[in-house]
């Protein structure tokens, strides 16, 4: 890999779901979690970084697929449906499956589209507005959908550092503290960043470890990059970086400590979880780096699912991300940012055991821009229908104030 | 390499200000001038005394009895609100003296005394572990440390000992003499809590390499019975909880007649003044204000200095300031993280009314909690939460990590431009921060970066702001 590139993704990580903007340092997990009159749980987890929907749940009825894809795929599968097959990294959770309480949906998006940067597909997606402008404001569907609840109550945890997990509860959730600021560090001055480091050896030291870990690094950016070039170098940075952010410094025991204190807040009054694994953005060397990140997800479903014991049964937990990856494999056997990509479902509250969405197919017109999976639904129509259904929210509300301006359409009827 | 202006206030203070009201002292002796006058910080940006502290408490105990006769009735929930409100107004209060804090590091000419407050709170750590208690250490660092600073060492360690926090905190509210009115009469069911004796002769006096053993603390524990805490009334003495006869500590008996809270005192001011208890404060002196490895002869000047003034601070500070090597030109220590964001704020001399021009109690909350409390958890320092009794690491190695130098440059990155309203010019912001003579791959830095923000963060971020 090499190390020109930038990414600000993981150092700047955008804070929870509920729109509370303490930006992420990688280290830092926020956990956002909310009380809520009713007896359903939700568990919202946020996969960051673009998971290869193709990859994970892998369309092997689709003759078009093994063209498509030269060496990714070939680690068989597990059958799901007989046209799709799930990749073996989530091998822990096939049980669910047969126990149809895990399901995918394919071939969904957000509404967006064609810059397929991390950091805007990630603000729309908390955001679940359809401009990713609108994003800035840094306030979150969930949030907005606690608005319409009287009496709430929310707050955000954080999990922190690496020996004991230091957990606090915000006194303020959705707040903001500076909606208006870029908060990246320019290629300049990630450059400058270098320059005052050089001179102090103990600095200089954690600094390159900290650009090794999280992607804040300056190097030789070319003068003259373009934007999409500078968010392909970026993303080319990204597996590592991703993987900081998840496994917190290389410690996956964070994961399950985090989704162990998420269930045992869903056992009290907490009604809603919602917290992000990263490493999904497999530019390079897919079949491990996705194997890794799957075996993240496992585990913080497992986790989710022993730590909730009785209450599993009431209990929807959705993974989605920012956006899918390349129906084409690249040239470092992994994947770019795409378009269409996939859901997770899991939970004793979901009917598992099928695949959602319409499949669009994968030749070459089949495909958005030639290029990705083809969105046929918007993950937001999910996500609305599963809060109705979980908590009889109003579909006009779902559609004016928690996803304004989104048509539910029909319900696909995934809660029980 | 003798004293120098801008290493008193890197060094021995919260770094410089662009205030020229602010500016650094001259000399050693302006320095200590300024420490030994009035205090002109704590009128200003007041903070609760305990005994205001105490009322609060006061006042829960009697909701909480209100409360106790509710049951059953319909005013069960109005009672219960009112004890909700009581908290809810504590925590607030909290907030504004975290504010408090951070204006007295930042509007003072005596960046020494603010420096000195929290050497010494941290040396003596107590925090409340429930309910309006948790929001105690303000108003006991108030009462029990900074009036002592430049007073006798001793005196700060009875007032912190034997304050309700540290009762409290160190479980001494739950301790009882096993052979006292009390004990016997609940005997399996009270005891003795040998938690703040072990801490007063491992952390706060002789060091965990002096010379006590496990009798010492057994013994200290029992002179300690009779010490407690009533919630809303104080720290108590009750003779009916203290462990009858003589106790012998380090060789010298205590008490013996009536059990008497002198007692307690006599044995605390006899271990201020111990040789070890003199090289332990020597040492931690040091390695605050100098490196994790001071120098030898340092440590034996205020090692000294302590044991011929009797544990006087001032005097011992004064030995501080007058080492050569208290101007030592490489800068060895890196600031906590606390002290960064003191020092990054009063760089950019930020005026008290970003504070509290903020609308409600709860915007003020937001405000204190997302620009500095929530990020020193990143950074790894929660506010007056260290750990345990030992209070914050000092070694380099702990602070200078790659998650703790990104979570600092993101900070200050987004935080500067969140308090006020016009950034600095780079430029200049690299001299009033760094001095005159700032390193030149930082000066250069601040010319360089492509808008103010990054230049800001930039100079708050170099090593040269980062040390002390």
């Amino acid at each position: 890999m090499s190390k020109t590139d930038l990414n600000r993704r993981a150092f700047l990580g955008k804070a929870g779901l509920l729109g509370c903007s303490l930006a992420a340092s990688p280290l830092m997990t926020p956990i956002s979690l909310a009380a809520a009159p009713w007896d359903h749980r939700l568990v919202v987890i946020i996969l960051r970084g673009g998971m290869d929907g193709l990859d994970v749940v892998r369309p092997v009825g689709d003759p078009n697929l093994t063209g498509l894809r030269r060496s990714l795929g070939q680690t068989p599968g597990l059958p799901l449906d007989g046209f799709y097959e799930m990749h073996p990294g989530l091998a822990p959770l096939h049980v669910l499956w047969q126990k149809q309480q895990l399901g995918f949906v394919q071939a969904v998006s957000t509404p967006y589209r064609d810059k397929r940067s991390h950091f805007d597909g990630q603000d729309l997606l908390e955001a679940g507005t359809s401009d990713p402008h609108r994003a800035t404001s840094r306030d979150g569907w969930l949030n907005r959908m606690l608005q319409t609840v009287p009496g709430l109550t929310t707050e955000t945890a954080y999990a922190v550092g690496h020996e004991s997990m230091m957990l606090l509860s915000g006194a303020a959730a959705a707040a903001n503290w500076s909606p208006d600021t870029e908060l990246a560090l320019s290629p300049q001055g990630a450059r400058l960043a270098e320059l005052i480091m050089h001179d102090d050896p103990a600095f200089h030291a954690a600094f390159m470890e900290a650009q090794m870990l999280i992607g804040l690094q300056s190097g030789a950016m070319p003068q003259g990059m373009s934007d999409a070039d500078m968010m392909g170098a970026m993303a080319e940075m990204g597996e590592e970086g991703m993987m900081a952010e998840s496994a917190t410094n290389g410690r996956p025991a964070g994961i399950e400590a985090i989704a162990h204190f998420a269930a045992q807040r869903l056992r009290e009054e907490t009604r809603i979880a919602a917290f992000s694994i990263g490493g999904w953005d497999t530019h390079r060397a897919q079949g491990r780096g996705l194997e890794r990140a799957l075996g993240q997800l496992s585990k913080a479903i497992l986790t989710l699912k022993s730590g909730l014991g009785r209450d599993w049964s009431k209990t929807a937990v959705v993974a989605m991300t920012e956006f899918g990856r390349t129906a084409r494999e690249n040239g470092t056997a992994g994947t770019d940012h795409g378009t269409g990509g996939a859901m997770l479902l899991a939970g004793g509250a979901v009917r598992g055991g099928r695949v959602y969405g319409q499949w669009p197919g994968l030749s070459e017109a089949d495909l958005y821009a030639r290029r990705d999976l083809m969105p046929t639904a918007d993950v937001r129509g999910y996500a609305g229908w599963m809060m109705r259904d979980l908590f009889g929210l109003e579909t006009s509300v779902i559609e004016r104030s928690i996803f304004p301006g989104l048509d539910l359409g029909t319900s696909p009827q995934v809660i029980l | 390499m003798g004293f120098d202006p801008v290493l008193a206030e890197q060094r021995f203070g919260y770094g410089l200000s662009p205030v020229a009201a602010l500016a650094p002292p001259d000399s050693v002796a302006e320095m200590l001038a300024r420490l030994n006058g009035p205090d002109e910080m704590d009128q200003r940006f007041p903070i609760e005394d305990y005994d205001g502290f105490e009322k609060r408490l006061a006042e829960a105990q009697t909701i909480w009895k209100d409360i106790r006769k509710a049951r059953g009735t319909n005013r069960l929930d109005a009672e219960k609100k009112r004890l909700k409100l009581l908290k809810a107004e504590a925590r607030q209060a909290y907030r504004d003296w975290a504010w408090s804090i951070l204006m007295r590091r930042v509007w003072t000419r005596d960046g020494l005394r603010e420096r000195l407050v929290a050497f010494w709170a941290d040396h003596l750590t107590a925090q409340g572990k429930a309910g309006i208690m948790k929001r105690g250490t303000p108003p006991y660092i108030e009462a029990a440390i900074r009036p002592h600073v430049t007073g006798r060492f001793e005196d700060m360690l009875v007032a912190a000992v034997t304050s309700p926090l540290m009762v409290h905190y160190l479980d001494q509210e739950r301790s009882v003499g096993p052979n006292s009115k009390v004990g016997k009469a609940k005997k399996g069911k009270l005891g003795l809590n040998e938690n703040l004796a072990r801490e007063v002769l491992e952390l706060h006096t002789l060091g965990v390499g002096g010379p006590y053993k496990q009798a010492d603390v057994r013994q200290l524990a029992e002179l300690f019975t009779g010490l407690t805490y009533v919630p809303g009334q104080g720290r108590q003495f009750h003779v009916a909880r203290a462990e009858p006869g003589a106790e012998t500590v380090l060789g010298t008996h205590y008490g013996g007649g009536k059990a008497r809270f002198s007692d307690i005192e006599s044995a605390l001011r006899d271990l201020a003044r111990h040789p070890a208890t003199a090289r332990h404060l020597a040492e931690k002196l040091a390695v605050h204000f100098h490196s994790d490895a001071p120098p030898a002869d340092l440590v034996a000047k205020l090692e000294a200095r302590y044991l011929d003034t009797g544990g006087d601070l001032a005097a011992v500070t004064e030995a501080l300031l007058t080492h050569p090597a208290a101007w030592d030109a490489e800068r060895h220590n890196m600031r906590l993280p606390d002290e960064f964001i003191s020092a990054a704020v009063r760089a950019l001399a930020v005026p008290p009314e970003v504070y509290t021009a903020q609308m409600n109690p709860r915007k003020k909350e937001k405000f204190i909690m997302l620009m500095f409390q929530q990020p020193l958890i990143i950074m790894g320092q929660p506010w007056q939460q260290p750990q345990g009794p030992d209070g914050w690491e000092e070694g380099d190695e702990t602070w200078l990590t790659p998650q703790g130098l990104a979570s600092r440059m993101h900070w200050a990155l987004k935080a500067p431009s969140a308090l006020l309203d016009d950034l600095p010019d780079p430029r200049r912001f690299v001299e009033t921060a760094l001095g005159p003579t700032p390193p030149e791959p930082v000066r250069f830095a601040a010319h360089a970066a492509e808008n103010k923000r990054e230049g800001i963060a930039l100079v708050l971020a170099s090593p040269a702001f980062q040390r002390k």
